[in-house]
């Protein structure tokens, strides 16, 4: 990845991450810390990969994006934001009584979300319908998941990993913002998923490991998942929950809080600083 | 003798022989044989999924699906359809309100021999909360192939309940027109009204019969449609013959008894007279025999329309 692309993208990252401070703080609940840490992840996928028009949010030939782990709404808002869906304005509404923006991400009333999610482990599922329809319709559309990794301990994750390899969606590419840390603790205390590549494996998935706060890995991994057919891929983006702000970075108390004012201000403050806007 | 025909067995024909005319695919869950969505696959094997038994992903797919303007016919056990996957119906495919169709059979204790473990009695119950689900319970194989036609003509989630044992064919195929939503008037009667739906329409007709011969006029409407609820005819019903029986092959809580009461006390309080499933499961034995043993026979709707009478003002 050239430097000048490389430099926009964690422009754009950094706002991305101020968006999603400002409107946990704004709703005064939500969840920062796994928004953080898909922030970058999701950043290159609207900036750099996908297909899509937030002019005409619902083109038939646009790719899908599904935020299974639709907890990180934040994250998805702020893009979708970022990218020209809707007005940032909007954004300080979340979770308010007037606003589209859910708790949960809610497509019919939401410009760009192609799914409605928030109940874990139904958005991948929903993920593979889309790229199913895709390979019915000979459209050559992407679908790509988000899905979080203590998402995975339900076994609906997994009965759509082997819907995805039956059916050969190479179409497909599942994201797992492997953060290590679930609402009750580490995951490989709460309920350890691992090995989690070998799972994949087995499961009939390419797989890929990257670093998920890097973009020169993430275009690398992206890119290798269209180059291969006849199986789905899965990239385990190795993240930090919290990413960017000091004090939430793998601390699991952020998993579903809202910094207060003054954690507000000192965390739009190092974000700020480290990028240099 | 009318014809019998299990309406799952219509399902499935209504399926293929739509397959031409309408471009749907059909999901199962590791029963296409039973739910007869096999039907179906023999003929557009490019359009049928299966999606071994994993319930709650099919749902979910299926909503994928529907989101890139697929029509798509999940179908499994009443069960396992609405009853495992209750949350992805609700949450994939209600919230959202998608097109997608489900295909729920062997529906109720007419499952017969396997038991309690396979026959719900809670479905209309369950399907009944999703704002926005179209419950569909039809009461014959002419009615069922009209069913899925009018599903796939609704934009929306509708949940189909068919039955898996041969039921009499009540409806002339030729002249049957199929209204969604709309309540059918089987036979007039100014005493009391029986309100059936399903396999319980047939017997409601013979009770009638049964209670002609004691001087009672009944009238029975078959409620196909039970969301939404053709609030009309069973308003009229409860206004003209001030008493109501409701019958069908599910729990008494929840279901078409309960909707009917629900809307009979804010609307024209008259009794209203269940028969359905008492708060309790299933079991295994013959249809015969369980239809007997839990009560649904023309001679205990007989008594179930007396009660109603005697409570009438």
């Amino acid at each position: 990845m050239d430097k000048a692309k490389k430099q926009q993208l964690a422009k754009i990252a950094a706002q991305v991450r101020i968006d999603i401070l400002d409107e946990v703080h704004a709703a005064k609940s939500g969840h920062p810390g796994g928004s953080l840490s898909i922030t970058d992840v999701m950043t290159y996928l609207y900036f750099a990969e996908m297909n899509v028009d937030p002019a005409n949010p619902t083109m038939p030939g646009r790719d899908r994006f599904v935020l299974s782990k639709g907890h990180c709404a934040p994250a998805l808002y702020a893009v979708l934001a970022e990218k020209g869906f809707f007005a940032r304005e909007e954004l300080l509404k979340l979770r308010k009584i007037d606003s589209f923006l859910q708790g949960h991400p809610d497509m019919k009333n939401t410009p760009g979300v192609d799914m409605t999610t928030g109940s874990l482990g139904l958005g991948i599922s929903a993920a593979c319908g889309m790229a199913l329809a895709a390979k019915l319709d000979q459209r050559d559309y992407r679908t790509y998941a988000v899905v979080g990794d203590g998402e995975s301990e339900e076994g609906q994750v997994w009965e759509a990993m082997m819907f995805a390899a039956h059916y050969k969606l190479d179409n497909l590419c599942v994201a797992i913002d492997w953060n290590g840390l679930q609402i009750d603790g580490p995951i490989a205390e709460v309920m350890n998923p691992t090995p989690y590549d070998k799972k994949l494996e087995a499961f009939g998935f390419n797989v890929i490991t990257a670093d998920g706060h890097d973009f020169d890995e993430i275009e690398k991994a992206f890119n290798k998942a269209k180059t291969v057919k006849g199986k789905p891929t899965a990239i385990i983006f190795k993240t930090v929950k919290g990413k960017g702000v000091s004090f939430m970075e793998n601390q699991v108390s952020w998993h579903g809080a809202a910094p207060n004012d003054e954690q507000h201000t000192q965390a739009v403050a190092e974000i700020k600083a480290k990028a240099k806007i | 003798m009318a014809e019998k025909i299990a309406t799952r067995e219509a399902y499935g024909q209504a399926l293929a022989e739509l397959g031409d005319k309408y471009n749907f695919v059909v999901l199962d869950a590791d029963l296409a044989a039973a739910t007869k969505t096999g039907v179906f696959k023999k003929k557009f094997p490019a359009r049928h999924f299966d999606c071994g038994i994993a319930e709650g992903n099919m749902m979910s797919v299926a909503a994928g699906l529907a989101t890139a303007g697929k029509i798509p016919f999940a179908s499994s056990f009443a069960m396992f359809a609405a009853g495992r996957a209750f949350e992805q119906i609700r949450n994939s495919i209600g919230y959202p309100h998608l097109n997608v169709k489900i295909g729920a059979t062997h529906a109720g204790i007419t499952v017969g021999e396997d038991g309690a473990t396979h026959q719900c009695n809670e479905d209309i119950a369950l399907m009944r909360t999703i704002p926005g689900m179209t419950i569909i319970n039809p009461v014959d194989a002419v009615e069922a192939r009209a069913a899925v036609e009018a599903a796939l003509l609704h934009e929306g989630p509708v949940y189909l309940r068919f039955g898996r044992y041969a039921v009499p064919v009540l409806n002339d195929k030729e002249t049957y027109k199929f209204e969604l939503g709309k309540g059918v008037t089987m036979r007039e009667g100014d005493d009391v009204t029986i309100i059936a739906t399903g396999i319980m329409v047939d017997i409601a007709l013979n009770a009638a019969e049964l209670l002609k011969e004691q001087g009672i006029s009944a009238r029975v409407i078959n409620i196909h449609t039970i969301k939404p609820l053709d609030r009309d005819i069973v308003v009229k019903a409860a206004r003209e013959t001030g008493a109501l029986v409701v019958a069908e092959e599910h729990s008494v809580i929840g279901g078409l008894g309960a909707a009917v009461a629900e809307l009979i006390g804010e609307t024209c309080p008259v009794p209203v007279v269940k028969l359905g499933i008492e708060d309790s499961y299933g079991r295994s034995g013959t249809v015969p025999a369980l239809l007997e043993a839990y009560g649904f026979t023309p001679a205990n709707l007989v008594i179930k329309a007396k009660q109603a009478l005697s409570l009438k003002k």
